[in-house]
């Protein structure tokens, strides 16, 4: 009796189970409902910054010749292999043959050609021309075949023609890349509710369809933390790649419905100094100031603990990475002194910053070091037009916070007096050259470490952490990146745990 | 009466170009290239030029404005630097969604505040006004941004009875008005504790009247008094108030669709000023203004038709 009774149940739930798991599975096995904060202006990623057009459109909708996986590594993608003359300046592309765009019209070398063609023109609007500047021709030599000539050698052209502003787009759809885009990505774009979601389709003729399995990939936009997360909670989401609250993370960490991932970003967050206004063209002053800041309590107050440090201008997860982290190590006293000698102490400096959560916070946090250390230190909070114009275009400032989200960027220091660094020297100019010349991966690394050493050695600013990548996923959810080396991130490979 | 309503039209249309000056001027002197903003820091100078001079940035200040007037009277308020679609396909887009919001609030606000308002009269000085007018100083004190996360948390996280936020469109009808439950709860419950202590001293103010104390010895019950007699006396300050919170409502539009993710016309007003889309700004702003100059009128309007005194003083 006590057997059946039990046997009863024990059927009853399993038909329960059942039922549910048969609901949720015909909606949930085949599609999957992403969460972004920022929205999309236009879809064309070859027109504007916009980060998520590239986190949504390229390398799902749109691909370029190359494609850059999780670890930062380059990997074929409409091309499927290439050859690169003795001397680094002839790069030919052989082009895959099974490829067509979403409207049905073929893949082949004349469209990579119009592609480049547009973004090198004179009137292209393109958002990173700077990569393309290398490249002196293109030239078709059969429809399966491109041979690019460069100007100089360029260590970073086949990282830099897998980003989303070197998309291979076709002459016939190019009008309605901007809301409509057509590609030779694994998913069809399907529609877009302005303000509300943007739902991308499975493309039948992708050339490795069989090993898609999202059906249906739906993007929402939630800008607002709060609402970002309640989202999560009650189901409508699956997945917020880059949750923009790290103080809201413990929760979803103790739920076992979650996974909580943090990865690495190129984005280096420093306290940038106009170098070419005294007296941060000084560099005893920018060192006390190096000696007066306090990383990990600028990590632990402005980012709840969940960044890496940084003691340079690099990424802690790339190859050339050295740890400069001690070249100065936190000490107040030492600050204060070293700003007495140069005969600044007392004086006012400001700290104007952007409206990012990670930039306001550490504000607040570097103005009391440097307070401690004997500065009046000001925090003046701008909106982000402001800043791009006052600070970035006219050089109108102090000290400011920022995050440099782009890899291989350590060109800025290049970039002469009239970038917002506002700081020159032909030692380093000539070996970002050397760097950006340097085709030998070991060579360049060696180089690479050598500009590590130089930006922290005289301390061009202030050297924070890296900014991370927090992601909140369904625990049952496969095959997304927790890092991203790049802006964008290919969906093709996601998936639903059994 | 003609002559009032052709003054309020006059003031209409001189309320209206005001603001499209103060606007539009404001939007020029506001730090910000729209072309830098668009292609980002890593731009080159040249491409921004060649973006500049495709949206017409390039031109003087003047012809520029003469240009958004002349278009804007012909229903063409120009194409959204950012989202490079027409600015009136933008609006078209999210003003049912908006319109709903706003007036699904007003319904909920006047019909909660007049029942609460009018019964807190109607027992004035006993426990039942006090805790009418104690839930409504709490509704007061409460932003509306917070009581919405409250309620999504209760009645999305917790309970899972309705949506967090997110708007389906109209095509699946009980869909959509379940996902207007929260946010037109949290827009007209912060409003309607402000009405309902309007309604309330209205309504005692006009129960002191000796008319009130003649109905109730001619034998009128009080709920019959109460709504019958006292209510349609105390309209005139409660629609003063509406009228008011219209533009309260709309620009709290704003906050709710943000918080509720929904895509309407304040959440494309904060994502444009942060893009420095400042032509589908320029709209926006010119449509609220509009709304607002419009609620004015209407409101004066009702004025005339509630109290017919008015009628004689106003010509």
């Amino acid at each position: 009796m006590a057997f059946t009774r039990f046997s009863g149940t024990g059927l009853a739930s399993a038909f329960a189970l059942a039922i549910a798991f048969g609901t949720t599975a015909v909606s949930a096995e085949t599609s999957v409902s992403i969460g972004f904060q920022q929205e999309p202006t236009t879809l064309d990623p070859t027109s504007d910054a916009t980060a998520s057009i590239d986190g949504i459109i390229t390398h799902n909708v749109l691909e370029s010749l190359t494609v850059v996986n999780e670890s930062g590594e380059v990997l074929p993608a409409l091309a499927e292999s290439w050859t690169i003359s003795e001397d680094g300046l002839t790069y030919r592309f052989k082009l895959r043959r099974d490829v067509t765009f979403h409207d049905g019209t073929e893949f082949d070398a004349e469209d990579v050609k119009f592609s480049f063609d547009r973004a090198m023109a004179e009137d292209s609007e393109n958002p990173t021309k700077g990569i393309f500047n290398p490249v002196e021709r293109v030239t078709v030599i059969d429809p399966h075949t491109v041979e690019m000539t460069l100007k100089n050698k360029d260590a970073f052209f086949l990282f830099n023609i897998a980003r989303g502003d070197a998309s291979i787009v076709a002459p016939e759809s190019v009008d309605q890349l901007k809301t409509a885009p057509i590609g030779t990505g694994a998913y069809r774009f399907e529609g877009w509710t302005r303000g509300d979601r943007l739902t991308l389709v499975k493309n039948p003729d992708y050339r490795a369809a069989d090993t898609v399995e999202m059906d249906k990939v739906v993007i929402r936009f939630i800008s607002d933390p709060a609402a970002a997360s309640a989202a999560l909670l009650s189901g409508e989401l699956d997945a917020f790649p880059g949750f923009p609250a790290p103080e809201m993370l413990p929760q979803f960490e103790a739920d076992p419905r979650f996974t909580v991932t943090m990865g690495s970003t190129e984005g280096e967050v420093i306290l940038a100094m106009n170098n070419a206004k005294p007296p941060f063209d000084n560099v005893e002053v920018r060192r006390a100031i190096s000696h007066a800041i306090d990383r990990d309590a600028i990590i632990d107050g402005a980012m709840y603990g969940r960044a890496t440090p940084i003691g340079s201008f690099y990424p802690p997860h790339g190859p050339a990475y050295v740890d400069l982290l001690d070249t100065y190590p936190h000490d107040t006293d030492k600050a204060r002194a070293m700003f007495e000698e140069a005969g600044v102490a007392g004086s006012t400096m400001t700290i104007r910053v952007p409206p990012f959560p990670y930039a306001t916070r550490s504000g607040e946090i570097i103005q009391a070091q440097l307070s401690a250390a004997g500065i009046d230190a000001k925090v003046e909070n701008v909106e982000w037009g402001f800043w791009l114009d006052e600070i970035y275009k006219k050089q109108n400032y102090d000290m400011t916070i920022i995050a440099h989200t782009s890899p291989n960027d350590m060109g800025n220091f290049a970039r002469g007096k009239s970038y917002f660094y506002g700081f020159e020297d032909p030692e380093f100019t000539d070996l970002w050259d050397r760097i950006s010349t340097e085709t030998d991966p070991d060579a360049r690394n060696d180089l690479l470490q050598q500009g590590q050493q130089y930006l922290a050695e005289n301390a061009i600013h202030g050297f924070l952490f890296q900014l991370p990548r927090l992601g909140v996923y369904d625990a049952r959810l496969r095959g997304y990146w927790s890092a991203s080396p790049v802006l964008y991130e290919p969906r093709a490979s996601m998936s639903w745990a059994e | 009466m003609s002559y009032f309503i052709a003054r309020r039209v006059a003031g209409f249309l001189l309320t209206l170009w005001a603001v499209s000056v103060v606007v539009f001027a404001v939007m020029n002197v506001l730090p910000g290239d729209p072309a830098l903003t668009i292609l980002g820091i890593d731009s080159t100078e040249e491409a921004r030029a060649a973006l500049r001079a495709r949206l017409g940035l390039d031109q003087p200040v003047v012809l520029r404005y003469l240009d958004w007037v002349m278009g804007a009277l012909r229903g063409d308020f120009g194409q959204s630097y950012s989202f490079g679609v027409p600015v009136s396909d933008l609006i078209a887009e999210r003003l049912p969604l908006t319109f709903s919001l706003a007036l699904s609030g007003m319904v909920v606000t006047v019909l909660l505040a007049l029942v609460l308002g009018v019964t807190a009269a109607a027992r004035h000085g006993r426990p039942g006004d006090w805790g009418i007018m104690l839930l409504s100083q709490m509704g007061i004190a409460i932003p509306a941004f917070w009581l919405s996360m409250l309620l999504v948390l209760l009645f999305a996280v917790k309970l899972r009875w309705l949506p967090p936020g997110g708007f389906p469109g109209w095509g699946d009808p009980v869909a959509a008005l379940r996902a207007l439950v929260l946010p037109t709860a949290a827009l007209a419950l912060v409003q309607s504790a402000v009405l309902a202590r309007v309604t309330r001293s209205a309504a005692l103010e006009v129960m002191r009247l000796d008319f009130v104390r003649t109905a109730r010895a001619t034998g009128f019950g009080s709920r019959h008094i109460l709504w019958r007699h006292v209510l349609p006396n105390a309209l005139v300050p409660i629609v003063t108030i509406v009228g008011l919170q219209f533009a309260g409502l709309v620009t709290g539009t704003i906050v709710i669709e943000n918080v509720f993710y929904l895509p309407g016309l304040g959440r494309l007003l904060f994502q444009s000023i942060a893009n420095r889309d400042l032509i589908t700004v320029q709209a926006l702003v010119m449509f609220f203004a509009a709304l607002v100059v419009t609620a004015n009128f209407l409101v004066d309007i009702a004025y005339v038709i509630i109290d017919p005194r008015l009628r004689e003083a106003r010509g």
